[in-house]
């Protein structure tokens, strides 16, 4: 039931029909709160699902999955870079909606998202870089290449580095939301630039093989560890994103606890 | 190098930063939820848990 208090003083109560808890659930999420608590609840089972699956996907990779018949044993480094470079986009996609959430409907969790989320996706971004780096020496003969995919994927590393930076620069987290939203959403631009570069221009690095029109076009002795090693690299994503949330709650009420102290002071 | 030291990179680099993001949120976290618990040993409390308490 929920008690509601009229401005004249007097009371009136109106229970709860069916329809509301499930609105009220989700919603209720935004109350950080809660949010810790069903965080803390899902991080054992996110983190076991990842063990598991990362250790079958490896499993797939290393003893199951056949020589490419260009690329050699190399093609076990796509199992690694193309997941990253999924989530390195993935990424930058749940800081913009989270953008959308600060600057639209100030959702309470969007600037805490946003800035979580920020070090994981630029963590992946490197990686797929490094990745891709020490598969183009032996692949291309060169460490690195100024083509447009590769070129796209730096900016992409460079935009979330300046996210991070502007989130330390300015001091009351509200402000710095903001700010952030703007450039995320600014930076949202070079999504696409990553996705089709290597149809508009005439790069060295390979045309998509899995997520296009027609459909993946390796085979499934590779495209199965592939996905394995997607879906272990997703829940690692998505477990290290709530840890990082959580820690942005708790950071932002050591700030408030902290103010408090100070200005009880004489 | 072969290709093997090449796999080997790529696999050890991977490592590497995802352990290090992985270390940074782990003790990140344990050193907010310190902080937070020297606030309340202090008498530092949220409004809320005030309330909570009948304070």
């Amino acid at each position: 039931m929920i008690v509601l208090t009229r401005g004249s003083g007097s009371r009136c109560r109106r229970d709860v029909g069916p329809l509301q808890p499930a609105h009220m659930g989700i919603a209720s999420l935004a109350n950080p709160g809660r949010f810790l608590a069903v965080a803390g609840r899902l991080l054992p089972w996110l983190w076991g699902a990842t063990i598991v699956l990362l250790a079958v996907g490896l499993y797939l990779a290393f003893f199951v999955a056949p020589p490419d018949y260009q690329q050699g044993d190399t093609v076990r480094i796509m199992f690694i870079h193309v997941p990253s470079a999924w989530l390195s986009m993935a990424g930058y996609a749940v800081m913009a909606i989270a953008a959308i959430g600060t600057l639209v409907w100030r959702h309470p969790l969007a600037d805490v998202t946003q800035k979580a989320a920020a070090p994981i996706g630029a963590a992946f971004t490197l990686v797929t870089l490094l990745t891709g780096s020490i598969w183009g020496r032996p692949m291309w003969g060169t460490w690195w290449e100024w083509d447009g995919r590769l070129t796209s994927e730096l900016v992409l590393l460079l935009i979330y580095f300046a996210i991070i930076a502007l989130w330390q620069a300015i001091e009351d987290p509200g402000r710095a939301a903001r700010a952030v939203s703007i450039l995320t959403l600014v930076g949202t631009i070079n999504l696409p630039i990553i996705k089709f570069s290597v149809d508009w221009w005439s790069t060295l690095h390979q045309p998509a093989s899995v997520i296009r029109l027609g459909g993946p076009t390796i085979h499934s002795s590779l495209l199965v560890p592939l996905l394995v090693m997607a879906v272990a690299m997703t829940l690692l994503y998505a477990a290290l994103l709530l840890m990082a949330m959580r820690n942005e709650i708790l950071r932002r009420r050591v700030r408030t606890l902290e103010l408090t102290a100070a200005g009880a002071r004489p | 190098m072969s290709y093997a030291s090449f796999i080997a990179a790529a696999y050890i680099v991977t490592l590497i930063v995802l352990l290090a993001l992985v270390a940074w949120v782990v003790l990140d976290g344990r050193r907010l939820r310190r902080q937070l618990a020297n606030l309340e040993e202090r008498g530092i409390r949220r409004r809320s848990a005030n309330r909570e308490s009948g304070a």
